[in-house]
């Protein structure tokens, strides 16, 4: 009876999760330069003008924020899995760089594309660079965890200076900065829908949530469990670098979030990922909500790119993993 | 090539000055056109500032590796340049651009590199007291911190006021090609200073190269000689830092090039060969870059290029030691 009595009361805790996850969206309706309240809507009073503003540009950027922020969070998660490493993320491993490469290529030769190619096409970058950086991995067993990261993180800065040079020399480094730094307040509506696409591979990496958990236990015993591995990790890269390029088409790099959000959680609750991939989405979600609406409060009427805050607060949050990894293996 | 025993030294070096002097005459002379008296004047100011940052990273870069122990972390990699943007970031931010501007650049570079000093010890001094003694994981923790000050100073300049931040951004987006000459004879006089200070203890960079244990047994302070160093390193950075702004790879690179040119490990020789080797990459490269190739800044971008591909290939072989 006890782990029914306890996964009962999980589930009341996850809504809860919910409800103040949500509760927070529609906060984040209200914040802005251009005056939205939720009384004059209530109350019939509403102009057209709020109404435009509240369809057009709110609502989309609310939308854009949960879709991002659970599909970075999730993302995350399955490179974890993947490369079994607790400190890998599409930004640490040269995924989100390769997805920017991807973005000046297409802006040099076929600047008229719809977004939806463009992020096929940011997509193929990024899964290419993911897949040399899981190649090196399998290549060079790396016996130190911290060495990982390090290899990525340097792999993502070659790319980046591939990126820069060309974006210098055909002068686009203006544009580039749009898509370097994650905003969302370029989100309206008709521009995030590509979006939508990240929430399909979010909720297909929760139908194989039992596969990357498997993966996550190492090739030789997924296979001896019959799992096809290699099938499994291409899934996985797939997802992964769909989803980081969705993002990073619409808004822009979100560092930080798929470290810092399945570390909590699987602090928290372990790793079947069956359990644990809501949660993992819902709080990606959450921090972005909250990161974004707090960039908007803080310098009003200007606002601060969620990427910066997220820069900040994941920076902080990886030096508090390295240090504690530090003291319990002295 | 002579097999490395039979390298001397000294014609090593003396072939490396060779380079480094072709370098420049190439640099003050190649498509020059018109009058000497405007050219070799403007030339001759971006060659300082070249040969200036050239040292400025060599020395710190060999003199950081010595104190740490290693030849793979830099002073660069674990984020000091990060730190001096921070700073300067901080100081307009406080006090605003009007406030920066009325104080003589020169005493305000003094005030900053002051800052940076006490900064730089404190943090800096507790991860190399030798507690971390994980070489990975020192690496990316200063990696992680390179990264939490330049969001941090993202972060604050977007605080910053409009018109505050063209100041800002005079002074931090400084680049291989503009560089403050106003600010070149402070550097100077910086770098000179410093190097006297690292002369004095010159003859405990050998005996320091052997390792904590091993320095201390053979009656070096090496607490006390680290700590000077760490100033040393901070003075040169921020003068590099300065000048051009970070440049995270290019001690990495020219310090191991001199390590592998050099049949010797002795600070008599690999500094002077280190030195040497950031002119020849520094006024070489600018000079290939501008005259053959007609890019502009793009150095630095090389630079990160083809270092950071250098970085990987030296960790994954295994060499950090």
């Amino acid at each position: 009876m006890l782990p029914l009595c306890i996964h009962g009361d999980l589930v009341k805790l996850f809504l809860l999760a919910l409800l103040a996850t949500a509760a927070v969206a529609v906060a984040s309706l209200f914040v802005g330069v251009s005056e939205v309240s939720l009384f004059a809507l209530i109350s019939g009073e509403s102009d057209e003008k709020m109404l435009m503003v509240l369809a057009g540009s709110r609502v989309p950027r609310t939308i854009a924020l949960i879709l991002a922020g659970a599909g970075m969070a999730v993302a995350g998660t399955i490179m974890q899995m993947l490369s079994r490493n607790r400190f890998v993320e599409p930004s640490t491993a040269g995924t989100v760089e390769s997805a920017s490469l991807g973005m000046l290529v297409v802006l040099l030769l076929a600047p008229g594309l719809p977004v939806m190619m463009k992020m096929l096409v940011a997509s193929v970058f990024a899964l290419a660079g993911t897949a040399i950086f899981l190649g090196i991995l399998r290549r060079v067993p790396l016996r130190s965890p911290v060495l990982v990261p390090l290899v990525g993180l340097m792999l993502g800065g070659v790319i980046n200076a591939c990126t820069t040079f060309f974006a210098y020399r055909y002068d686009l480094m203006q544009a580039m900065g749009a898509w370097t730094s994650g905003d969302f307040s370029a989100v309206l509506r008709g521009r995030y829908e590509v979006l939508w696409v990240a929430l399909a591979l979010t909720v297909a990496a929760y139908v194989a949530a039992d596969r990357f958990t498997v993966a996550g236990m190492g090739e030789d015993f997924s296979r001896n469990l019959g799992l096809d591995y290699r099938k499994v990790v291409t899934l996985g890269l797939v997802i992964v670098s769909m989803v980081t390029a969705s993002v990073v088409v619409t808004a822009g790099i979100l560092p930080f979030i798929g470290l810092i959000v399945p570390n909590l959680v699987s602090m928290a609750m372990g790793d079947r990922l069956r359990h644990t991939l809501p949660w993992i989405a819902l709080s990606g979600a959450a921090l972005v909500l909250v990161c974004d609406t707090v960039g908007r409060i803080v310098n009003a009427p200007y606002e601060i790119p969620v990427g910066s805050v997220l820069g900040i607060i994941g920076s902080i949050f990886f030096l508090g993993m390295l240090f504690r990894r530090r003291y319990r293996a002295a | 090539m002579l097999p490395e025993k039979n390298r001397s030294p000294i014609l090593v070096l003396l072939v490396i000055a060779a380079f480094a002097a072709a370098a420049i005459v190439a640099f003050m002379t190649i498509g020059a056109r018109g009058n000497w008296s405007f050219v070799l004047p403007f030339r001759g100011t971006k060659l300082l500032s070249l040969v200036l940052v050239g040292y400025a990273i060599a020395v710190s870069t060999v003199l950081f590796q010595t104190i740490t122990n290693n030849r793979i972390l830099t002073p660069a990699i674990m984020g000091f340049d990060w730190l001096y943007m921070l700073l300067q970031t901080l100081f307009v931010f406080g006090l605003g651009a009007a406030a920066t501007s009325a104080i003589d650049a020169r005493l305000m570079f003094l005030v900053e590199v002051g800052a940076m000093l006490v900064f730089s010890l404190v943090l800096y001094r507790f991860l190399f007291s030798g507690k971390v003694r994980d070489l990975h994981l020192l690496l990316l923790i200063g990696v992680v911190f390179g990264t939490l000050f330049r969001s941090v100073s993202g972060f604050l300049q977007r605080l910053i006021d409009p018109n505050d931040f063209v100041v800002l951004q005079d002074r931090l987006f400084a680049s291989f090609n503009a560089v403050d000459s106003d600010l070149l004879l402070i550097s100077s006089v910086l770098i000179g200073t410093a190097s006297l200070v690292g002369l004095r203890i010159f003859h405990t960079f050998d005996v320091m190269s052997l390792g904590r244990d091993t320095a201390i047994s053979l009656g070096v302070d090496h607490q006390r000689v680290t700590l000077i160093v760490l100033a040393l390193v901070t003075v040169l950075v921020s003068v590099s830092a300065a000048l051009v702004g970070p440049v995270t790879f290019f001690g990495l690179l020219v310090a191991n090039l001199a390590y592998i040119l050099m049949p010797t490990g002795k600070h008599r020789y690999v500094l002077p060969a280190a030195i040497l080797l950031s002119v020849i990459c520094l006024v070489g490269g600018q000079t290939i870059l501008e005259r053959v190739f007609a890019f502009d800044t793009a150095l630095s971008i090389v630079i990160e290029f083809a270092g950071g591909l250098f970085f990987i290939f030296y960790l994954l072989r295994g060499h950090a030691r």
